[in-house]
């Protein structure tokens, strides 16, 4: 009787993350998709054709007849769609390299830590986490505005005479994801650094390597999972960032997140958006796959 | 092959006063804060030998080991390695390998790149990487598991790859950091004749620190005991068994019966000292304590003669007591006999037939009785 309760509870634990998966991925997922091969309609809700249980089989299968790829092949036509793709990968593929090379040196240096401040330190790493997202992002248009703290500090200082535009360029952009996905890239970092064998980098030097050599021969590729999933938790939410871009970047950036909302909101174009967001989710699942390959490759290694 | 008792026989530049030490270690102090490491130690090391450091761990052996390699530098003194001071370069630099206590053994590479890693530093041409690594995978046997990984590999055969990669540079000195502590006790034994017969086919230097007093004793030339930072003999093995220079050393090597006493008298080339517990010893001795100081004298088991009879050299070197524990040990057997005064001594005796006729029994009355020549006097 006990074994058999337990057994129930061992499928019950497992059932969970499947039912998580399937009531808040799946089923969503495929409603976006079913409304991506709709058309546009000035109705509640905005789109064609609406299933209705009371036209039965036959009205289902005639509604399933309406659907098209039109949405698709209208992304293709027009370069907007293009254009915010690519620009969005372009951004967030800057902002995880700046990411990674601010992290790392971070991360080393919190591993290197004595043990004793190791605790404070990562508090400090995820002491942001505190206030608000979107308060610090509007704090850095404070921050980076022409009049803003930034541009006074530099003219104070003399290195300017006159302010740098900053704000609403690419750079605010690249600025704002660096600093908000900054601990979701030394953590990872951190952690594969923390556990590795001190002894293996002077085994390096003992054999005939520089301190600067063995880090890289040695330690750098030892922590290219962390290295790797943090680069993926900073890349794959900033391809679709919104805040960030809407708040700090100008008229002419062109992000995906922005054109999304545009077609959602201001155009309200259901069908079209919900044609962006696959195809965007799309071109995250590689990375995502690539992801994971690389965690069960450092499991294996690990064992 | 020349065995390597007829090469050993006649090693001991140690004692030939012209010859010169490869390795110096002189007067060097470590300091750690306030912790003093190693404390103002000396030693001479020769060339091709087989030097081990034994103490207890936090005797400084492995801190001493470690500015060998490099990665620490002496708060005061100077190391002195074939005529050159090591001051101030750095571990890779140094023309000495380690072998670590962790074997440190790189996880991302092969068992072959963990060879060649060393020989690629250097800039060695390919080929001459591919033949090296050939032949040290061939020494260690492990020519089958090239293109393994560490964690592929057992225990044994990791330990070997570390032993292949620390020796495919050709130091001239190898240290070894407790190198055959993760190994269980047959593996052990036969890596210690390995190790050693490797030492001799490769005529190098070896320095090997350990706490385990049995893996020194066999494997190495001489032995450094340590404790506190400082050394507190340096000996060969036999030396270091029979002839401890102190309580310590009599101690911490091997199981001994210490008797505290007086000197009561100073003969030729012996003298008698009258032990607390109650009997007179009489030992030799070539540098006597003066008549009336206080002296140890010192005597292991093996040396102890268990038996029903009075012997002859009583009431001198014998005392009476009773069996109070048997360990039987198949090879021997260990009597703890209980003395008059109530100190209990060791004894054991080689079971060298198989079938002992009335064998000695529990509180059985006993003498125990030695050979002037069994002990030594502690003057300590």
């Amino acid at each position: 009787m006990a074994k058999f309760g337990s057994a129930l509870f061992n499928r019950l634990v497992i059932i969970i993350p499947y039912a998580w998966l399937l009531f808040f991925f799946l089923i969503p997922f495929f409603i976006v998709i079913r409304i991506s091969l709709s058309e546009t309609a000035v109705a509640m809700p905005p789109y064609l054709p609406v299933f209705d249980l009371a036209s039965g089989v036959g009205g289902f299968i005639d509604n399933i007849k309406q659907f098209s790829i039109d949405n698709y092949i209208w992304l293709t036509e027009d370069a907007l769609y293009t254009k915010a793709y690519a620009s969005s990968l372009w951004i967030a593929g800057v902002s995880t390299f700046l990411t990674l090379l601010i992290a790392y040196p971070v991360a080393y240096g919190m591993a290197q830590a004595p043990n004793t401040i190791r605790p404070t330190l990562l508090m400090l790493v995820i002491l942001p986490f505190w206030t608000s997202f979107l308060i610090r992002v509007y704090a850095w248009i404070a921050i980076l505005k022409p009049e803003g703290l930034f541009n006074q500090l530099l003219l104070t200082l003399g290195l300017i005479d006159q302010p740098l535009i900053i704000l609403n360029t690419n750079w605010a952009i690249y600025i704002g994801i660096v600093y908000s996905y900054l601990p979701f890239m030394v953590l990872p970092i951190y952690s594969s650094l923390e556990k590795m064998d001190h002894s293996l980098t002077e085994a390096a030097q003992d054999l005939g390597c520089t301190p600067i050599r063995a880090f890289w021969r040695v330690t750098f590729p030892l922590s290219m999972p962390g290295v790797i999933a943090g680069c993926m938790l900073v890349f794959i939410p900033a391809v679709g960032e919104f805040v960030i871009p809407d708040l700090l970047g100008g008229s002419e950036t062109l992000m995906i997140g922005k054109t999304l909302w545009n077609e959602f909101n201001a155009n309200r174009d259901w069908p079209v958006s919900a044609a962006v967001a696959t195809i965007l989710l799309l071109i995250l699942v590689v990375p995502i796959m690539f992801f994971q390959h690389a965690q069960a490759k450092a499991d294996g290694e690990g064992r | 092959m020349k065995s390597l008792g007829s090469i050993r026989r006649s090693f001991a530049p140690w004692a030939d006063p012209t010859s010169i030490p490869f390795i110096a270690v002189k007067n060097v102090t470590k300091k750690f804060g306030d912790f003093v490491a190693v404390d103002d130690l000396s030693l001479n090391i020769y060339p091709r030998e087989f030097f081990a450091l034994l103490g207890a761990s936090g005797c400084g052996k492995s801190t001493l080991l470690r500015m060998l390699a490099g990665f620490e530098q002496p708060t005061s003194g100077e190391i002195v390695l074939d005529g050159q001071s090591l001051a101030g370069i750095p571990p890779y630099k140094r023309p000495v390998n380690m072998m670590f206590q962790s074997y440190a053994l790189f996880p991302h590479m092969t068992v072959e790149n963990n060879i060649a890693f060393g020989l690629k530093q250097d800039g060695m041409p390919k080929a001459d990487i591919a033949e090296r690594v050939d032949q040290m995978l061939k020494l260690v046997k492990l020519d089958k598991f090239a293109k393994r990984k560490p964690h592929q590999l057992s225990g044994g055969q990791r330990q070997r790859v570390a032993l292949a990669r620390s020796l495919a540079k050709r130091p001239k000195v190898l240290l070894l950091d407790e190198p055959l502590g993760a190994l269980d006790k047959k593996l052990r034994e036969e890596t210690q004749f390995e190790l050693m017969d490797l030492q001799q086919e490769l005529g190098l230097t070896f320095v090997v620190v350990t706490h385990d007093q049995e893996e020194a004793m066999t494997m190495a030339d001489r032995i450094a005991v340590m404790a506190h930072g400082k050394v507190v003999q340096v000996a060969t093995p036999p030396e270091i068994y029979e002839a401890p220079n102190s309580r310590f050393v009599a101690d911490f090597i091997g199981d001994v019966n210490i008797f505290d006493g007086t000197v009561s008298a100073v003969g030729n080339g012996t003298i008698e000292i009258a032990t607390e517990t109650g009997f007179t010893v009489r030992v030799a001795s070539t540098e006597p304590p003066a008549v009336g100081a206080k002296a140890g004298f010192a005597v292991r088991p093996e040396k102890i003669r268990v038996g029903r009879d009075q012997p002859a050299c009583a009431p001198l070197n014998a005392a009476q007591g009773e069996i109070w524990d048997i360990g039987y040990l198949g090879d021997m057997t260990v009597f703890h006999v209980k003395l008059k005064d109530g100190k209990v001594i060791k004894a054991s005796s080689l079971n060298a037939v198989r079938a002992v006729e009335d064998p000695l029994g529990y509180d059985q009355e006993v003498w125990i009785s030695f050979d002037e020549n069994a002990g030594v006097v502690l003057k300590d």
